[in-house]
């Protein structure tokens, strides 16, 4: 279609709405936002005549991929230690994708203009195909890849893993809560606009790079959505700006939304990237490296700073925190020591890390040694079973952390943890942030007014409280992460197949006690939780125990 | 915002022989190769069944720490209440069409070209130029004003519920659904569009002047508007799919059009308006599978019948009103064809085939 024919239909096209008379569209998602009906520009000029044919075409591009990878036998070349972390990852994307679908009428009801309710429905197609043609990914995986054990279980062990609940905030983030909050800046001006360049550029590089080159093709596939999705949160975010009072909910909901999704992708994706490689060229740009051109300068400068002259209030401080925990603080790190420490219930292997990555981590992250190394070597040394327990129930100057009672993530920043007293309840977090989005941010009064429609944080957020008290062996069979000879582990800290004596079961794990740190944190008198908490602070980094801190 | 199509300048890594391959190697599930955490209907499960199910958790079914946000008067995800109808077991229900990924793109898209050459050939032959006036009227008034209808629905109706029903399986079926009405609301109104731009006199604009005042169409847009208020996300898709569409829709589209254009020397909108038709026919086929699982309950069964009985009660006389005010539409055309009365006794019965399925009271009003 010509330039000028698809201005002349997308014209057309809007003359399809019109101002009800006898009743208006139920408003099933409030929102304590304000917009005025003024009409607003449509974002996005795409009308379905030629929607579905370019999407097709992309699709017989990606399935004509997925027959080449099969015929050209491309698992004899995929890395094992990159494909095991695909277990965790493609058990968490499609949720977020259907999520981004579910989301769209939560924006619709909460804008009233139908300019740009088009291109929110349009999103709402492209969300349905993202999520099945990733399941659809996955299963090719499960197919073809040497050791299918955890695919197989995918979206049931999302939904009782520890590190699926953090990565299901990633989505049901987009669908609760005021409508605003979740349906436009968590999930489009933030997730979408920021971390989709983690998610699905730099993770495709990466497996490339691992020799699958398939993920990168459905990625990019997936990416090259993306930009509309971006244009109809960016027209929605202008609308917003324009009405003075919704500005304080803006500020509040970008420094929500920021910073979770910082927490939250930031140690999935950046996990992935730095340690489920095995491309240890030294010109290879490190997760902090492409952190800083993709967030930091594309999103952050090119983006939202723009938007202050607007009225936007920028989370500066929050920006910049953020990348001091990633390239000071060594966040990614500890979430992978965390990751690798937890594997008796995970559902995917870790491959230990060799004097390779040592030195590329040296050279990307000068200390990183020092710091990790150590217990790196215990987690290799552990590694079999037979001689000794996992690595979480030896001492290898490791405490086991608290977990945030916000993100999830456990408070691996030791000196950084929150405690408060909140619902009746101590708890943990990983940040000042987190603790302010808890006790400020999620409430039905923020800064002196009403919030109705704000969200709430809900559920068993400590996951840890759902096993306390339990035998490793029983909780391990009841998530399901057992091979189909009844015994065997799905998880293993290796990935040597080869030798059965080598692979943890059940009956290794029996008789090791699982506790919950939050449970334990509430149970104690005040001057020992005090203490604790004290003590806590000042251990790590690599979790070191507070006696054995410092190096 | 990054371009992803600039490739950059980076060298890679020696691919490695690895030997990753399924088959490789002999060990505890190796030749696990199947989604084994739900259970399929039939005995394998389908490519759709594997790309959809349990993507949607549910605390039901393995979701343990349950749902971790929610909203300030409820918990979050997709709660069993936002509907009166209770199930034994959401997760039963199948999209017949088995839609997905793959699905959805391939049937759009060819639905598309085929429109797009109908109306291209149209053009090229000039096939306009045998219309009549009174049926260039009578397109660009009512199909016109039909097509305000569908967009309303797709938009209103198929994509608000798609957010609201407990499993993904019934939530991507409507999602599909909404993409059906979109595409087809646009491409009546880019026929409609052609049709301006054709030398036949053809009033592009009127059709926003009928479905807002002309009385024919107040029933029919009342009707459209008070469904997309229904709250209750399966009343809402009940009273469109079952009720609005077969009294309405399908008397409007099938009982009409598709009876009378080509008596007018119309060879086109029956093409375009079959392929609505068709849409039809799949998105019926999905509602019916999904209200048949409900009636049919065994613990809700007859509570569900009984809810859905009062939705009929709300939602026959309002369809029944709308199609009736449509009436002098009838008697528009120059080839008159077919009656109002047959055409709506024929709407009617198709109604009394789907509600005999689902075991539903035929309301009374379709016997006045
Ligand atoms: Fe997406
Ligand atoms: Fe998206
Ligand atoms: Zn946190």
């Amino acid at each position: 279609m010509s330039r000028q024919s698809l201005t002349k239909a997308h014209q057309k096209i809007t003359e399809l709405s019109w101002e009800p008379t006898f009743a208006t569209p139920a408003t099933r998602f409030g929102t304590d936002y304000k917009f005025d009906k003024a009409p607003k520009k449509d974002p996005l000029k795409q009308i379905m005549r030629s929607y579905f044919p370019m999407e097709e075409e992309k699709d017989n591009r990606v399935f004509g991929a997925m027959d080449g990878a099969i015929r050209g036998n491309m698992f004899r070349q995929v890395q094992q230690r990159w494909m095991e972390w695909q277990k965790l990852f493609l058990s968490i994307i499609p949720f977020p994708e259907i999520s981004a679908a579910r989301a769209m009428p939560m924006a619709i009801d909460a804008v009233p203009n139908p300019e740009i309710h088009n291109g929110l429905a349009v999103q709402m197609i492209d969300e349905v195909r993202h999520s099945t043609i990733q399941m659809n990914l996955k299963k090719l995986y499960m197919n073809h890849y040497i050791d299918p054990a955890g695919f197989d279980i995918t979206e049931k062990a999302f939904a009782n893993n520890y590190a699926g609940t953090i990565g299901r905030q990633f989505g049901e983030g987009f669908i609760t809560g005021d409508a605003i909050t979740a349906a436009n800046i968590y999930l489009t001006v933030v997730a979408e606009t920021a971390f989709t360049n983690t998610l699905f550029v730099a993770m495709p590089d990466e497996a490339a790079a691992n020799g699958d080159y398939l993920l990168p093709t459905v990625f990019h596939s997936v990416q090259s959505d993306e930009s509309r999705h971006i244009s109809n949160g960016y027209s929605i975010l202008l609308m917003a700006l324009a009405d003075e009072d919704n500005r304080v909910l803006l500020e509040r909901d970008l420094r929500y939304a920021w910073w979770n999704n910082h927490c939250v992708v930031d140690a999935a994706v950046g996990t992935f990237i730095e340690y489920g490689t095995k491309d240890r060229r030294k010109e290879r740009d490190s997760y902090a490296e492409m952190w800083r051109r993709w967030i930091y300068d594309d999103y952050y400068r090119s983006y939202l700073v723009p938007l202050e002259k607007y009225g936007l209030k920028i989370p500066h401080d929050l920006v910049e925190e953020a990348w001091n925990r990633i390239y000071n603080k060594g966040y990614v790190h500890e979430v992978a020591q965390f990751f690798a420490t937890g594997w008796p219930v995970n559902y995917w292997r870790i491959d230990p890390m060799t004097d390779v990555d040592f030195e590329w981590f040296e050279h990307k992250y000068p200390g990183w040694y020092s710091k990790y190394g150590k217990w790196w070597e215990n987690y290799n040394r552990l590694r079999y079973p037979g001689k000794n327990k996992p690595i979480a129930f030896e001492d290898v100057d490791y405490q086991y952390p608290h977990r945030c009672w916000t993100c999830m993530v456990p408070a691996l920043i030791r000196e950084d943890m929150v405690t408060e007293k909140v619902d009746g309840q101590w708890r943990t977090y990983c940040s000042e942030t987190c603790a302010w989005t808890d006790i400020k941010a999620f409430r039905p009064e923020y800064e002196g007014r009403a919030t109705p429609n704000m969200g709430r944080l809900t559920g068993h957020r400590e996951w840890e409280t759902l096993h306390h008290n339990r035998d490793l062996a029983d909780i391990i069979t009841d998530l399901g992460y057992v091979r189909d000879d009844g015994k065997t582990l799905i998880p293993q800290p290796h990935l040597d197949l080869d030798d059965p004596k080598k692979l943890w079961t059940l009956e290794d794990m029996r008789g090791i006690p699982f506790g919950s740190p939050n449970i334990l944190l509430n149970e104690m008198s005040d001057a020992d939780r005090e203490a604790h908490v004290a003590e806590y602070k000042l251990g790590g980094p690599a979790g070191r125990p507070a006696a054995k801190a410092g190096v | 915002m990054v371009d992803i199509t600039v490739s950059k300048e980076r060298s890679f890594p020696k691919q490695e022989f690895t030997d990753s391959e399924a088959g490789a190697l002999v060990f505890p599930s190796s030749t696990s190769r199947s989604y084994n955490y739900f259970k399929p209907a039939k005995l394998r499960a389908t490519m759709y069944e594997d790309v959809t199910f349990d993507v949607q958790p549910d605390p039901d079914r393995h979701l343990s720490q349950g749902w971790i946000y929610g909203f300030a008067n409820g918990p979050g995800g997709y709660p069993k209440d936002w509907t009166k109808l209770v199930s034994s077991d959401w997760h039963q229900f199948r999209d017949p069409n088995e839609e997905w990924e793959k699905t959805i793109f391939r049937n759009n898209a060819a639905v598309v070209r085929q429109i797009s050459l109908s109306l291209e050939n149209a053009k090229r032959a000039k096939a306009y130029s045998h219309w009549n006036s009174s049926w260039t009227r009578f397109i660009e008034r009512n199909l016109g004003a039909w097509m305000h209808a569908e967009n309303g629905l797709g938009l209103h109706v198929f994509t608000a519920v798609q957010r609201s029903a407990p499993t993904n399986m019934i939530n991507n079926a409507v999602a599909v659904n909404a993409a059906h009405k979109l595409r087809f609301a646009q491409d009546l109104a880019l026929f409609n569009l052609d049709l301006s731009e054709s030398d036949i006199g053809f009033d592009g604009s009127v059709h926003k002047d009928v479905w807002k005042n002309d009385p024919a169409w107040q029933g029919v847009r009342e009707n459209v508007e008070r469904l997309t208020a229904a709250g209750d996300w399966a009343e809402a898709l009940f009273a469109t799919n079952i009720v609005f569409e077969c009294l309405v829709g399908v008397l409007f589209r099938s009982d009409l059009l598709m009876q009378i254009s080509a008596r007018n020397g119309d060879y086109i909108t029956p093409t375009i308006v079959g392929t609505g038709e068709n849409d039809y026919s799949r998105d019926l086929g999905y509602t019916r599978a999904l209200f048949a699982m409900l009636t049919r309950d065994e613990n809700h069964g007859a509570a569900n019948k009984a809810v859905l009985n009062s939705w009929l009660a709300t939602w026959v006389p309002q369809s029944i009103t709308a199609a009736r005010e449509l009436q002098p539409i009838w008697s528009q055309p120059n080839e008159k064809v077919i009656t109002f009365a047959d055409s709506l006794e024929s709407a009617k019965n198709t109604f009394r085939t789907v509600l005999g399925e689902l075991g539903l009271n035929i309301p009374k009003e379709l016997d006045s």
